[in-house]
């Protein structure tokens, strides 16, 4: 019985992923059809009028003669196995575009990931626990100010402080071998994870706040553990569980804020790539980003959604919530 | 989407255990409301205060902070502190059209959503969670991109994917006025539904709706100067506080001051907008209570 209603919630949940994958790849594909101008036009660069045998191995290669929905199928079964084509402003394979640049964007990413996480829940804890105190001000105000400061901006002000004034870290680029790579993206991971911890403290600090007001936690201190047991084993246990839903939140801002921030400090990643192609009208490239990030969006979903049954028994017993 | 929508409330104007105005708020949220009615000012009259904002001057080039010009100069030698106050329009002008704009379509939806129910609550719901699903800022970039770029189309864009997080807000508080007796009474009487919803739901949801405008602003802001400064909203050399902020931040090294005002400026009016959002949600909300 419980089986089988864990696997329906599953089942549920990865009809619903898989529908979004095919809703966002029919949306990704139609951009061919989207941009003005004819879709052998947009497939071809337009500096010089090209070749008619360079128009028909387009038209071949992108089925032009066919019906839409059978483009749309062979696309799709191209994409499936990462084959997007070739990019329009350097003939090369968007494939290998996407994994040159991931590198940089990745190491970012977790990077920052790592201190929103480390310094968020630790802050939203303490904000809660140290509730009406000078600390739990200063952590909303914090939280405020990263609500109300998009990555780019914070971005420069690190730059400034970091890299003008005090000339701590270098400005732009990426480095070489991984403590290059560490210094030369610590100020951009900075700039990332501030907007990332603002959402994570709050939500973490009001989980907290309710569940320390919980009978449980009342009967568990009565009882006599220990301040820390009560407080993590007890508080934040419980108090995790809107910022695991919160996860999708999270990497949306996250995913954002990469674009912003690569853009601010010249890192080459796929960011960078995206607004390159988009600039271009370079549309193979844009459609192999779109659909790299819907494939990463699709999967955290899928680990919120197990990790969340993970950690909140009433999903496992029953109460299995739409 | 918008992370405002979907963050706890943070307790930051009453004491959440003695519902108090916290002291030193009010001074805040006074120079809150000071700013945003700054910027505001500086929005309709702001090329008659500063009124050289694009004059080049390219043999004074790049200068830092002077008397002549008290933010100093950009690489055409274009006065920063004219641009910063002309570029007050179109931080406030495209918000603002998008604030209302997703504020009329979101809301028209979620009220029909939340009071009709049945299929088109059905429909409408899965609409706003397919969107909820995709990163609106990353779609922003691609749409507004790909279809070419410019400041309207990227507002467009924006009201109709910043719509659903008001859809989501408008439902829910008229699934909670729904039960009540004044909405049962006026059915009784035999009032259709569209004006029952219409005259006597969305006037209980006004200080809800007061209160998401300014927050649904500080978002707006920050979404078109980023689409801005990626070079997808306004068109290159225009007085923009997303715009001047990418064209000057190689010149950190130089001017500073041309990178920083801009910046500065965006994040104190999403700020301000936020506080007083914030602020107004608690102060309605608790007044709703004490009737």
């Amino acid at each position: 019985m419980q089986r089988s209603q864990l696997l329906a919630f599953v089942g549920r949940r990865l009809a619903g992923l898989a529908l979004l994958l095919c809703i966002i790849s029919f949306g990704v594909f139609s951009l061919v059809h989207l941009v003005p101008g004819s879709a052998e036009q947009v497939l071809i660069s337009g500096r010089r009028p090209p070749s008619p045998e360079r128009v028909e191995a387009i038209r071949e290669r992108y089925r032009l003669d066919e019906s839409f929905w059978s483009q749309y199928t062979h696309w799709v079964r191209r994409a499936a196995v990462g084959d997007f084509g070739l990019s329009i402003r350097t003939g090369e394979p968007v494939a290998r575009a996407l994994r040159e640049r991931a590198a940089p964007t990745l190491f970012l990413g977790v990077y920052a990931w790592i201190l929103v996480v480390s310094v968020g829940i630790p802050l939203g804890v303490l904000a809660a626990v140290k509730k009406r105190t000078a600390i739990d001000r200063a952590a909303v105000a914090m939280s405020v100010a990263g609500v109300s400061a998009p990555a780019f901006v914070t971005g420069i002000f690190l730059l400034y402080i970091f890299a003008v004034v005090l000339g701590w870290f270098p400005a732009f680029g990426q480095g070489s071998g991984f403590a290059g790579r560490l210094q030369h993206l610590t100020l951009p991971a900075l700039a990332l994870a501030l907007t990332g911890i603002a959402p994570v403290l709050r939500f973490t600090r009001t989980g907290m706040l309710e569940t320390l007001e919980q009978d449980y936690i009342v009967f568990a201190r009565a009882r006599g553990l220990s301040r820390a047991r009560v407080l993590f084993g007890y508080g934040l246990r419980n108090a995790l569980i809107p910022v695991i839903t919160a996860g999708g939140l999270l990497l949306g801002i996250l995913l954002t804020g990469a674009v912003l921030v690569e853009v601010t400090f010249s890192i080459p990643g796929l960011g960078n790539l995206l607004i390159e192609a988009v600039n271009f009208h370079d549309i193979p490239v844009v459609q192999g980003v779109a659909m790299m990030t819907a494939t990463l969006v699709i999967m955290v979903n899928l680990a919120t959604d197990v990790l969340y049954m993970f950690i909140d028994p009433r999903i496992r017993f029953g109460q299995v919530a739409a | 989407m918008s992370s405002q929508a979907q963050a706890p409330p943070i307790d930051l104007v009453l004491d959440e255990y003695t519902g108090a105005p916290r002291r030193g708020f009010r001074l805040l949220i006074g120079l809150c409301w000071v700013f945003v009615a700054l910027v505001a000012f500086l929005a309709v009259f702001g090329e008659r205060v500063a009124a050289d904002a694009y004059g080049q001057d390219l043999a004074t080039g790049i200068s830092t902070p002077s008397v002549s010009h008290p933010l100093g100069t950009d690489d055409l030698g274009r006065d920063v502190l004219s641009r910063v106050i002309v570029g007050a329009r179109t931080a406030v002008v495209g918000p603002a059209v998008i604030t209302l704009g997703a504020g009329l379509l979101g809301g028209a939806l979620g009220l029909l959503a939340g009071y009709r129910g049945g299929w088109s609550d059905n429909v409408i719901l899965r609409w706003v969670d397919l969107m909820f699903a995709l990163p609106g800022h990353l779609v922003a970039i691609v749409v507004v991109g790909v279809l070419g770029g410019g400041y309207w189309l990227a507002v467009a864009v924006l009201i109709l994917l910043s719509s659903p997080s008001d859809t989501r807000l408008i439902r829910a508080a008229t699934l909670e006025q729904r039960p009540r007796p004044y909405i049962e009474a006026a059915r009784v009487l035999g009032l259709p539904g569209r004006r029952i919803a219409a005259q006597h739901v969305l006037p209980n949801l006004l200080p809800l709706i007061i209160a998401s405008v300014f927050l649904g602003f500080a978002y707006a802001l920050l979404a078109m100067t980023a689409l801005s400064f990626l070079g997808l909203g306004v068109g290159p050399g225009t007085a923009d506080w997303g715009r001047m902020l990418a064209e000057s931040r190689r010149l950190i090294f130089h001017n500073p001051a041309a990178a920083l005002a801009p910046g500065a400026m965006i994040v104190v009016t999403a700020a301000s907008m936020n506080l007083v959002g914030d602020w107004l949600a608690e102060r309605l909300s608790d007044r709703g209570r004490a009737q």
